[in-house]
């Protein structure tokens, strides 16, 4: 090997990892307590949110343990299998869309599972991973950074997934899906004037896109620039959360004391709203410490990134970090009122499995790649 | 290897793509941070800037002010039975701007409610803005169930229940006309509820409680304003002798096919009205329709002119004034006299009697006779001093003070009508005071419907001397004479009681007619026992329209039946006992 890997000349991060047992078991122990302890202050805060439901928490217990149990096994796998796999997995996840599409079941008004007898499934959540993964795989494929013809296939590959989700209609997850996809483009090198090109167009199809757009993605648009239009029905849920968040203060109004959301002013508030209950019941300290532990999460994913052997594992942990920093940012974002209403939960906190799992299973990766990595 | 040959010709190709990748790696830390700023900031703007006003905000949520239902007085006879009581019941209302959303589960509702479906859904949409909005009040236990059933199937929102307090009257029709009844508001609007409104009338209190999202309350913060319920109020009657007046009453009105009728009976010790009812009745509970005819309490709203009960009076102030004796002869023969162009009649022609004779037989010739040995300032003030043409201070809605016009204004045949009960008018409850004056050894007190406790001295009437004792013993043992087999009234004749009183038939006055009509007031007023008396009664029938019309024959047994039960329920001894009884009674004693 005449040439040194790209990530022995990344510089700074680089330290020597010894050959410990968590190593040798795959995984990655700094980000392994990083996510637990973020996924024990969420199931005490769900504790609070869900009006102390023993049955919630225990239900998210569950699924977080099998979530947990999937990322140890996923990080047993190389990081070459998960590259070798990567398109086919790409090709199941867009047939199980279309299959949606067809025979999908319908829940709140959208198009999603995909019921397998066992269990039903979503087949957008698989796209979250699919898409990087595969995109990271063309791209590593030819030299960095890539040429129009790369390009063009990587962003044909990523709006496939983002339209037919869009259609079932999921807006949350089409952003999440097609955010992974700019992410894997952006870190892969694309030029600068490549970049402005596409916010060029971007801006021009803006109008078609927004004729194209549901009217309650409309609505929600609209509200979310003046709550107070519609207090009663798509401001509610905004107006709701903000005074939620403000009455909390610098410290809070202490856990299961807030009471917004114990009275049940505060709607979705142990799914997607769940942002807000910290804000309340654990104040502006509370919601620094979480983000601090966010912002820990993403530069850990971000240094295993840089860390990589390959091109593949580079793109792709940079890739899984963003979308998780987008997830996150879109969640409190649209919680604290600085974007619109989208159905995007807050990562690992708020009540349910389909993310849990992905989520979890995209850590597992990154751990895959972190310790799969051969000492020179 | 393919990779590692490639890298190398990326680093070949395109040496610029290490810098910027560089450059991509800070632009991405960098921004992921400053998104983190933001976000901490505006969570800070949020917690810390906005702070006040959004906990304001959020406590305008969940904190509100809310009434808490209070319980009007209640009303009680002389003996704590409840005669008016508010009882808890629930009242169903709605937010219509919610329940607008639910116009398919209207029918239910309207079913468990009994009202209709159609109008209710008109109703709920014509309000679809507003947030409080009555759809049924003060429901019964099972249709409070029945909502509640077609809340939880139909998952209805915006419907709920408040307390409110229902009056209900366990007199009903006994008691209606005094009690009167109040409006949903649960304010008086007739009788007793009305003139004692204030002091019955419920002030609810004020209180601030945690409500939750669903409008449901959570918890009680403070009681800004405890509520304050209702003064009860207790009245002189007694259930047991308005039960039994009111029977005998209905009883005697149906007998006779009258009209109508009204009763009062007076306590004479402290002119506490004991008992008090008229004919025909309503329901204060329901049935509230007919209007006033149903409604009035004719003892103290309707006037009738009193006929020869006022005889007693006129012979009382005779008696004061030294003018005749009992035993005073008066010729009354031929039963006619001509007053300036008008002639007094007679039924029969008596002959001479003497005064007492004149009460015993009711001789309008010699009434009128013993009233011209006075001049009409005599007439008059006897009238005035028992409390004819004046309201009597009762306290009851509508009152009337009935007519005495002033002497001054008297002509020479009104004089003499004036000793026979025509050219005034008085209401039962006058006629009942005056004949308390007599009853109480003259002395007059003022009339009251509330219970007069003996114990405070503040509530015991202010009494005045109207006549002698000397007097009104004469004319009471002049009016026992009436209640005999020689007077007009035997069938008022109570065994072991001595019994005082007069009957009047007195002829009404029509419009087109004058008193050329056969229409008639039957009356009879008394008091027993005559020996010391403790009950006052009047009763008037009016218009019998049967073959019956005479005082004696049409009010005097109502009487005769009320006072024997009530003697007998107030545990009164005999004071004129057959020599049966007498026997027993020493039997018993030895």
């Amino acid at each position: 090997m005449g040439i040194k890997p790209v990530s022995s000349r990344l510089g700074a991060n680089e330290t020597q990892p010894e050959i410990g047992l968590f190593r040798r078991l795959h995984i990655d122990l700094t980000l392994l307590v990083a996510l637990l302890a973020l996924c024990g202050f969420g199931l005490i805060v769900l504790y609070s949110a869900s009006d102390q439901d023993p049955g919630t928490i225990q239900r998210q217990l569950i699924r977080l343990g099998l979530a947990i149990g999937l990322m140890g096994a996923i990080a047993q796998i190389p990081p070459q299998t998960l590259r070798r796999w990567s398109p086919a997995l790409y090709g199941v996840g867009v047939l199980m869309l279309l299959a949606v599409l067809v025979v999908g079941e319908i829940g709140k008004g959208a198009q999603r599972w995909l019921d397998l007898g066992v269990f039903r499934f979503q087949p957008s959540e698989l796209l979250k991973l699919a898409v990087p993964m595969t995109l990271a795989w063309l791209l590593s494929s030819r030299p960095l950074p890539p040429r129009l013809l790369g390009i063009s296939l990587a962003l044909a590959l990523t709006m496939v997934p983002v339209l037919l989700i869009a259609k079932q209609p999921d807006l949350g997850t089409s952003l999440l899906v097609a955010s992974a996809g700019i992410a894997v483009l952006f870190m892969a090198g694309l030029s600068w004037r490549m970049i402005l090109g596409f916010v060029i167009v971007a801006a021009a199809i803006a109008p078609l896109v927004w004729y194209g757009m549901h009217d309650y993605q409309r609505a929600r648009v609209l509200t979310f620039l003046d709550p107070q239009s519609d207090p009663l029905g798509t401001g509610y849920h905004i107006i709701q959360s903000q005074i939620a968040i403000g009455s909390g203060g610098i410290s809070g109004k202490g856990w299961l004391n807030g009471t917004q959301s114990h009275l049940e002013f505060l709607p979705e508030r142990h799914t997607d709203f769940i942002f807000a209950v910290i804000g309340e019941e654990f104040g502006f300290t509370g919601i620094l410490a979480l983000l601090a532990l966010y912002l820990f999460i993403v530069m850990r994913g971000l240094l295993i990134a840089a860390r990589a052997q390959d091109n593949y594992g580079r793109l792709l942990a940079g890739a899984l970090s963003l979308v998780f920093f987008v997830y996150v940012f879109v969640n409190t974002g649209m919680v604290s009122g600085l974007l619109p209403v989208v159905g995007v939960p807050l990562p690992l906190i708020s009540y349910g499995g389909t993310s849990m799992v992905t989520l979890l299973t995209a850590f597992g990766i990154l751990m895959s790649i972190e310790t799969h990595r051969q000492i020179k | 290897m393919a990779n590692a040959r490639r890298r190398g010709r990326r680093v070949a190709e395109t040496p610029r793509a290490k810098p910027n990748l560089r450059l991509r790696r800070q632009l991405i830390v960098g921004g992921l941070s400053l998104a983190f700023a933001v976000l901490a900031g505006a969570v800070f703007f949020r917690q810390v800037i906005e702070t006040d006003f959004l906990q304001n905000e959020g406590q305008r949520r969940y904190l509100r002010d809310g009434e808490i239902a209070a319980r009007r007085g209640v009303i009680t006879d002389r003996n704590g039975e409840p005669l008016a009581v508010s009882t808890p019941v629930e009242t169903v209302w709605a937010e219509p701007r919610k329940l607008v959303a639910h116009l398919d589960a209207i029918a239910p509702l309207a079913a468990a409610l009994d009202l209709d479906a159609a109008g209710l859904r008109q109703k709920i949409q014509d309000n679809a803005e507003r947030g409080f909005m009555y759809i049924k009040r003060r429901v019964s236990f099972d249709e409070a169930r029945a909502v509640r059933e077609a809340i939880a199937e139909h998952g209805l929102q915006g419907v709920d229940f408040e307390t409110e307090y229902r009056r209900f009257y366990p007199g009903a029709e006994v008691f209606g006309h005094v009690i009167g009844f109040t409006n949903i508001e649960d304010r008086g609007q007739e009788g007793l509820e009305l003139e004692y409104d204030a002091q019955l009338e419920a002030v609810p209190g004020l209180h601030r409680v945690i409500r939750d999202g669903r409008q449901r309350i959570v918890q009680e913060v403070e009681q800004i304003r405890p509520p304050r319920p209702g003064k009860d109020l207790v009245l002189s009657l007694d259930r047991r002798l308005q039960f039994l007046a009111y029977r005998e009453l209905m009883a005697a009105v149906k007998e006779h096919k009258a009209k109508g009728g009204t009763a009062v009976v007076l306590d004479v010790a402290t002119g506490e009205v004991l008992a008090m009812v008229n004919q025909p009745g309503y329901n204060p509970n329901g049935d509230r329709d007919g209007g006033s005819e149903r409604r009035r309490n004719r003892a103290v709203t309707d006037v009738m002119e009193p006929g020869s009960t006022v005889k007693p009076l006129v012979i009382a102030a005779a008696l004061e004034k030294g003018l005749v004796s009992p035993g005073t002869r008066i010729a009354t023969g031929p039963g006619v006299l001509r007053v300036g162009s008008n002639l007094v009649k007679d039924v029969h022609n008596y002959g001479t009697l003497d005064v007492t004779g004149v009460i015993t037989k009711s001789s309008n010739v010699g009434s009128v006779k013993i009233a011209q040995m006075m001049d009409y300032a005599g007439l008059w003030d006897i009238y005035r001093k028992v409390g004819f043409g004046q309201p009597t201070g009762i306290g009851f809605p509508g009152e009337t003070r009935g007519s005495l016009r002033h002497y001054s204004q008297w002509r020479p045949f009104e004089h003499a009508t004036m000793a026979f009960g025509y050219g005034l008018s008085v209401t039962a409850l006058q006629l009942a005071q005056a004949y308390g004056v007599l009853a109480a050894d003259g002395i007059k007190r003022p009339v009251t419907l509330l219970k007069r406790d003996s114990n405070d001295p503040s509530m015991l009437p202010v009494a005045t001397r109207v006549l002698s004792v000397d007097t009104a013993r004469k004319v009471r043992a002049m009016m026992e004479t009436v209640v005999s087999d020689k007077g007009t009234a035997r069938r008022a004749e109570i065994p072991g009681y001595r019994v005082g009183g007069k009957t009047g038939t007195a002829k009404k006055a029509s419009g087109s007619r004058g008193y050329g009509g056969r229409r008639y007031q039957s009356v009879f007023a008394g008091f027993v026992p005559a020996g010391n008396p403790r009950l006052v009664m009047v009763v008037m029938v009016d218009e019998p329209g049967g073959s019956s019309y005479y005082g004696g024959l049409v009010a005097a047994p109502v009487f005769q039946r009320v006072m024997e039960g009530a003697l007998r329920l107030l545990n009164v001894p005999p004071d004129d006992p057959p020599p049966s009884m007498l026997l027993v009674h020493r039997g018993g004693a030895s």
